[in-house]
């Protein structure tokens, strides 16, 4: 159980740099593609990567504390 | 050598190409060239052989020099290689050879026949045709008796030693055994008495025969004895009288040839008309002859007065032994007569030579006194003539003067005269001379035919006497060997009698015996029953006894052994639990312990019968059996990075939990800053149960090793720090758990070990 939390740590990392890898690559590349190679779209991307990567990793780490409800239909 | 052959060879093929007349001589010198090299070496093959062949010789000799057996065995199989031997080592050692007794008798018996031979020739053949018929009758005798060879044997090799006679042994034995036979008449009759008696009482029978076999050995020894003492006396005498004779027929030889030249020389003397100084001369020879001849003739008649003594003496022996009587002397005696007979023969012989000798010799000095006589009357006559001259009147002629001549004729012619006158007488007278001479012849001659006839007649007397007593031994002889043949067919039937007797003595002793052995086997067959019986009694006793014993030893092992079975099974379940213990040890610092199934399961098996155990058993958690758990001082160590984690996420719980909270929490961990370890207090109030708080409260009592409060403390976490130390929670747990357990078991262990101990 100790180690979990360095393990939620280490996949949250690689899973963020992964997304801001890819969000910046797919900035780049509508940068270059779509947007005359401005830097907004990168930026962009490296947001959107970085976003995913933090909300994934939150997600992660309140998994334990998440509540499944479900809804009963009274008939 | 091989490329001088190679290059005739060559050569040779050469002009064998050319031509073929030629080739021969390159081949041929090949040859030649080849015979030589392989005649040199031919040469060492030669060498070597012979080199091989002295080699063996040589060692062979050497060999046969050391072992003469090895030497025989060559000797025989190779001819000619014992004169080898003999060249190289000199004769073999030959076995010693024992001669020297055989050859006296034949030294003796060559120099006797030499004595005898010339004397004997005649009588000699009678003697020995006489022995031979002993000879004939001893082969027929029967076996000779063994104890009587050796001595029978001497004496004969003493007769013939004197007699001139082969070796008659069977002669002398049967002499010897014809004595037993008398002897054992003597006691047969006896035993034969004895006998009668003997049938009741078989320890008597055997003395008798015993003392007749004493007797016939003592009888034989002493004519033994006696018969080799006269055989020795026979012996003396006979050499004696033997020498005497000898010495008596020399003198009386050396007496008529001393006679035979004193008359030669006496006549010589007469006839020849020698030179006065040479008649003087033959005179002294003449005397000495003369003194000789009486000196042999002394000696001859003392050598024959010697001779007739001891001949005598001889008879006188003779005579005595022919008084003992034994059998066994009569051939020595028989001999020895006859030895004496021819020595008186021959005696006799040469003294009447002697005495014709002597009285040619008489007549020839008688004739030669007459002649001295004559001379001496002639010389005196002469002297009383002429009485100047000398007696040697032959040598004198030229000194004489006419009338000394003329004196002498007339007186020569005178004693012719005379001469004739007494011649005239002389033969008137002879007439007269030669009838006395006559008669006298005829008496003298008459006497010695009376004599001669007597010795003649005594001789022949003598002879068939003895060849009666010849014959009466053989009549003897036959006899005894006829009465030995009874004698014998006696003694069979005799001893069957004995065997008979002794069988049925034997049957009777036997079934006596027989009856005692069995008597005396009941009586030792009871005894031991009765013996047998006492000692089964007395087992019996003793096995009850001892079973009895036993029986209590039993019973007592019993209780003992189910006391020490409880006792073992108390010390097996203490030990089993001291193994889960020892096991609980074994946790490395950051691994769990052993997995303590094992030991749960001997603890299982060591107290299968005991429930309080086998509960406790089973309260183990299962984690602890399948995984071991940690030990304390590894749950210590992890609590600190426990602790280090819980701080960090001190602020998340299930409403705050997103990562801006998780970054507060970060930074609270990293500002906020407690005692590493606080005390706890007896009662936790609400403001203890923050995090930190109970976390120091926890490491304070870990380090005080009070586990179990540091997992009370750790248990009142909260949200997400709980969650953390939820793991370490559950190990703790389960080590406190395992434990309490085994404590317990280990308590009730040494309860139940004590308590066994404590039995008697």
């Amino acid at each position: 159980m100790a180690e979990e939390q360095g393990r939620k740590w280490d996949r949250c990392l690689a899973d963020s740099a992964v997304k801001l890898a890819t969000g910046l690559g797919v900035g780049i590349v509508f940068s270059v593609l779509f947007f005359k190679r401005r830097t907004w779209p990168v930026v962009f991307g490296l947001g959107v990567g970085l976003g995913m990567g933090y909300s994934n990793c939150q997600q992660d780490f309140r998994s334990p504390y998440l509540l499944h409800g479900h809804m009963v239909k009274e008939q | 050598m091989l490329r001088v052959c190679l290059k005739g060879a060559n050569s040779a093929a050469r002009k064998c190409l050319c031509g073929n007349g030629v080739p021969l001589h390159p081949l041929q010198q090949c040859r030649s060239y080849t015979s030589g090299g392989s005649g040199s070496s031919a040469g060492k093959i030669v060498a070597a052989s012979v080199l091989t062949m002295g080699g063996g010789v040589g060692g062979t000799i050497l060999y046969a020099n050391w072992d003469p057996k090895f030497r025989a065995n060559v000797e025989k199989s190779i001819p000619y290689s014992d004169q080898v031997f003999g060249l190289a080592l000199g004769p073999a050692a030959p076995p010693p050879v024992i001669n020297k007794p055989r050859k006296v008798e034949p030294v003796q018996i060559s120099s006797m026949s030499e004595v005898w031979k010339d004397s004997k020739q005649p009588k000699a053949k009678e003697v020995q045709r006489k022995a031979e018929q002993p000879d004939a009758e001893g082969p027929p005798a029967p076996a000779p008796q063994e104890t009587l060879e050796e001595a029978s044997a001497q004496v004969a090799q003493i007769l013939s030693a004197i007699g001139e006679v082969p070796s008659v042994p069977a002669p002398g034995t049967h002499e010897a055994e014809a004595v037993p036979p008398p002897a054992a008449l003597k006691g047969v009759p006896a035993a034969a008495a004895k006998c009668t008696e003997c049938e009741h009482e078989p320890a008597v029978k055997e003395r008798p025969e015993g003392e007749v076999a004493a007797r016939l050995a003592e009888q034989d020894k002493a004519e033994q004895d006696l018969l080799t003492s006269l055989s020795s006396n026979l012996e003396d005498a006979l050499g004696s009288t033997a020498k005497v004779t000898l010495q008596a027929i020399g003198a009386q030889e050396a007496a008529l040839q001393a006679i035979a030249q004193h008359t030669r020389q006496l006549r010589e003397a007469m006839e020849a008309e020698a030179p006065p100084d040479k008649k003087s001369t033959q005179w002294r020879v003449l005397e000495d002859a003369l003194s000789e001849r009486s000196r042999s003739v002394d000696e001859a008649g003392a050598a024959v007065l010697k001779a007739k003594a001891e001949l005598d003496k001889l008879r006188g022996v003779i005579d005595g032994a022919k008084h003992l009587k034994i059998a066994a002397a009569r051939p020595s005696i028989l001999a020895a007569e006859e030895n004496l007979h021819s020595m008186v023969v021959d005696l006799d012989s040469v003294v009447t030579r002697v005495q014709t000798a002597q009285s040619e010799a008489k007549i020839v000095s008688q004739y030669s006194e007459l002649v001295n006589e004559a001379k001496a009357q002639f010389q005196k006559e002469l002297n009383s003539i002429t009485p100047e001259i000398q007696a040697n009147w032959k040598g004198l002629t030229g000194k004489l003067t006419q009338d000394d001549l003329n004196s002498l004729i007339a007186h020569a012619h005178r004693r012719i005269d005379q001469l004739n006158r007494e011649l005239a007488e002389q033969r008137v007278r002879e007439q007269i001379h030669i009838d006395s001479a006559l008669e006298q012849q005829k008496l003298e001659d008459k006497k010695a035919l009376e004599v001669a006839i007597s010795t003649a007649l005594e001789h022949n007397r003598e002879q068939m006497r003895l060849e009666q007593e010849k014959k009466v031994e053989e009549t003897r002889e036959v006899m005894e060997a006829e009465m030995r043949t009874q004698l014998r067919r006696q003694a069979a039937a005799h001893t069957d009698h004995l065997r008979d007797v002794l069988k049925v003595q034997e049957q009777e002793l036997r079934s006596e015996a027989e009856e005692i052995l069995n008597s005396s086997l009941m009586e030792k067959e009871t005894e031991y029953r009765r013996l047998t019986q006492d000692q089964l009694d007395s087992f019996t006793l003793d096995m009850n006894a001892a079973y009895a014993r036993l029986k209590g030893m039993e019973e007592a092992i019993d209780s003992h052994v189910i006391a020490e079975e409880e006792a073992r099974k108390a010390h097996q379940l203490w030990l089993s639990v001291e193994a889960l213990n020892y096991t609980l040890k074994t946790a490395a610092l950051n691994d769990p312990t052993e997995p303590l199934e094992g030991a749960v399961q001997a603890i299982k098996e060591s107290c299968a019968e005991d429930e309080f155990a086998q509960a406790l058993a089973t309260a183990l958690p299962s984690e602890s059996l399948s995984r071991g758990v940690y030990s304390e001082a590894s749950l210590r160590a992890r609590f600190y990075t426990i602790r280090q984690l819980a701080r960090r996420v001190a602020l998340i719980d299930e409403t705050r939990n997103s990562l801006y909270q998780y970054f507060l929490s970060y930074l609270q961990a990293m500002l906020l800053f407690e005692k590493a370890q606080e005390a706890p207090p007896a009662k936790l109030s609400a403001e203890d149960l923050d995090t930190f708080k109970l976390l120091s409260y926890a490491a304070y009592s870990l380090e005080h090793g009070d586990l179990e409060l540091a997992a009370k403390l750790v248990n009142q976490l909260k949200g997400e720090s709980r969650r953390v130390a939820q793991d370490w929670l559950k190990e703790a747990r389960l080590t406190l758990e395992t434990k309490q357990v085994v404590s317990l078991l280990s308590a009730y262990a040494n309860a139940v070990g004590l308590g066994t101990t404590m039995a008697p």
